[in-house]
């Protein structure tokens, strides 16, 4: 297994490297095309402008502008919302998750999500945006155009500085817009791991995700988030991630526990979380994360981005009284588990809808939320009989499908200027669910024949951290 | 020489240690232990997982005292102890043969 590793590694390292060097030869020999390009798109732009006097076409993939084009307010928000997401994953996510494991594999959920941001950080630079977030030849994957971010500049001239702008946010510096996305493609991966928590081994993960992220990620995220993207084109609304993010990463969750299988001693064994104080202060730190994650979605400091973060404080807030409030009734106490639970299956739910809804229908939405993710997380799960450790299926799939309906329901046409429909938004749910579903049970099944995905039993029962890590906490 | 052990609830410690100062006792040794008893476990749910804990926490008292004192000191701790409720804990004495002080090699009543 370790020349395996090592040999993977090796490929890997080397034709990284070498795609690299390809890279700047080719970005060094595009200086001139690029700004060819430059004046293909304004000059496309012309003819519009001298038929109609009105503003210039927008630009339908990267373009270089003037410096002067970049709106300061923006940029100041782009950059802090790209902090505030990176900071839902670590240390958020991972101390969410890591509370609620027990204690012998705290460092091994930790080091999951930590593991993951790095790795995802690098693929997305290499291939991740420019398959999401650049026009390709057809409508189900992007271009080439970014591979290892080539083209996506920034040229310093004291009269008239130039850089790059995406075509999906003109006021902003490319970078800035690719850091931003970077962000959602780091805690996408990352909400998986929710699902086999306690017995995957680290190795298997990281390829499965590195796999995961360019093969599953990048493409929906394309499909819903490129405005050529096929998914885009029949107007489905996904202001933040309903279906690209939390559904996406919630059904691939359910297919991990599924191949998985259950950990050992499941159902007869006391599994209770370690630390709850932990779980409660990632969902906080993931509740003000996630400012940066909806109202960061308007890509501008704007009245729409002022309504995204409302309707997510609402959404957040109801869901959490719900869920416990349905738990104090049930099962006799309100708790801490439950009060975070709820919260995080409201952020999520409002996560496709802030962006399109008003505060009354973020209450609505919240308040279904913490009720139907209560359900999905204990009912449904234990009657299934699926170990889905720490309910990524259970919040996120659920409650991401539950949103990106109600975006459909609840959508006021004064905030986004777009229609929405409920039946649209359902298309939008079922190829999400299809397509990740499908192709992450064939790399979890690719994986566990070549590799094999679960750590022995023994060391299952030791734990993770010392077994995988060679650490342990007191 | 007695050897006494008495299990109570963690809570009570202070009133525990305060009763034996008051007694004349100069020196106990106290570990956090689980165990359980008639009080039985309680109930935890997580995400409507249900675990029953079957064990509870206590807190184990050892002291070592001349004879004459052990009747004195059990009581002591019996009444700091006591909550009336189930799970209080017990206390239990025993003979001890013999003590030194690693110090200076006293041995038995010396040592104690």
């Amino acid at each position: 297994m370790k020349n395996f590793l090592l040999t993977c590694l090796l490929a890997c390292t080397l034709s990284s490297t070498l795609l690299t060097v390809a890279a700047w030869a080719d970005d060094a020999a595009s200086n001139a095309p690029a700004a060819a390009s430059a004046g293909t798109a304004s000059s496309a732009a012309a003819p519009g402008a001298a038929t109609t006097d009105a503003a210039p076409a927008a630009p339908t993939e990267p373009t270089l502008v003037g410096a002067d084009k970049i709106s300061a307010g923006d940029t100041a928000w782009m950059l802090t919302s790209s902090g505030l997401v990176l900071f839902m994953t670590i240390p958020g996510l991972a101390l969410f998750y890591a509370g609620m494991v027990r204690k012998k594999n705290l460092l091994a959920t930790i080091m999951q999500s930590f593991a993951i941001t790095c790795v995802v950080s690098l693929l997305w630079w290499a291939v991740g945006y420019s398959l999401a977030f650049t026009p390709g030849s057809t409508p189900y994957l992007g271009g080439y155009s970014r591979l290892f971010m080539q083209g996506m500049r920034f040229v310093f001239d004291a009269k008239s500085p130039q850089l790059t702008v995406s075509h999906l946010a003109l006021t902003i510096p490319e970078t800035v817009y690719a850091m931003f996305q970077m962000t959602f493609a780091i805690i996408t991966p990352a909400l998986i791991c929710g699902a086999f928590a306690e017995r995957m081994k680290f190795s298997a993960m990281l390829i499965f995700m590195s796999l995961w992220s360019i093969v599953v990620y990048a493409p929906v995220a394309h499909w819903v988030w490129e405005p050529s993207g096929w998914l885009a084109t029949m107007g489905i609304l996904d202001y933040a991630g309903g279906t690209v993010v939390h559904i996406n990463a919630g059904i691939a969750a359910l297919m991990a526990a599924l191949v998985m299988g259950k950990r050992v001693g499941y159902g007869r064994e006391f599994m209770a979380p370690h630390n709850l104080a932990l779980t409660m202060i990632g969902a906080s730190m993931l509740w003000v994360g996630w400012f940066g994650f909806n109202a960061g979605s308007a890509v501008a400091a704007d009245g729409r981005a002022g309504m995204a973060m409302m309707v997510t404080q609402l959404a957040t807030a109801a869901a959490a009284m719900s869920w416990m409030f349905v738990e104090w009734i049930l099962k006799g106490k309100p708790s801490v588990l439950g009060i975070a639970s709820g919260a995080v299956a409201g952020l999520v739910a409002i996560t496709p809808a802030s962006g399109f809804v008003g505060p009354s229908g973020s209450v609505v939405i919240g308040l279904a939320a913490g009720a139907v993710c209560y359900f999905s997380a204990t009912s449904l799960k234990h009657a299934l009989g699926y170990d889905d450790s720490l309910d990524a299926f259970g919040v996120h799939c659920v409650g991401g499908i539950l949103g990106a309906l109600l975006t459909g329901v609840f959508a006021n046409k004064d905030i986004s200027g777009l229609d929405a429909s409920v039946a649209t938004q359902a298309i939008g749910v079922l190829t999400t669910l299809i397509y990740s579903g499908l192709v992450s049970f064939i790399l979890l099944k690719i994986i566990d024949a070549t590799l094999g995905l679960r750590v022995s039993e023994e060391d299952e029962r030791i734990g993770l951290d010392v077994t995988l890590h060679g650490e342990h906490v007191d | 020489m007695k050897y006494i052990t008495a299990f109570i609830k963690p809570h009570k410690l202070d009133e525990v240690r305060e009763a034996l100062n008051d007694v004349g006792v100069s020196g106990i040794s106290v570990s956090e232990i689980r165990g359980f008893g008639r009080q039985k476990g309680h109930k935890e749910i997580y995400r409507g997982a249900e675990y029953k804990v079957e064990f509870v926490a206590k807190l184990k008292v050892e002291v070592a005292v001349r004879t004459e004192l052990a009747e004195r000191v059990s009581e002591a701790i019996v009444n700091a102890a006591r909550t009336g409720s189930i799970g209080d804990g017990k206390v239990f004495v025993w003979d001890l043969e013999s003590a030194i002080r690693i110090r200076t090699g006293e041995k038995d009543a010396a040592a104690i």
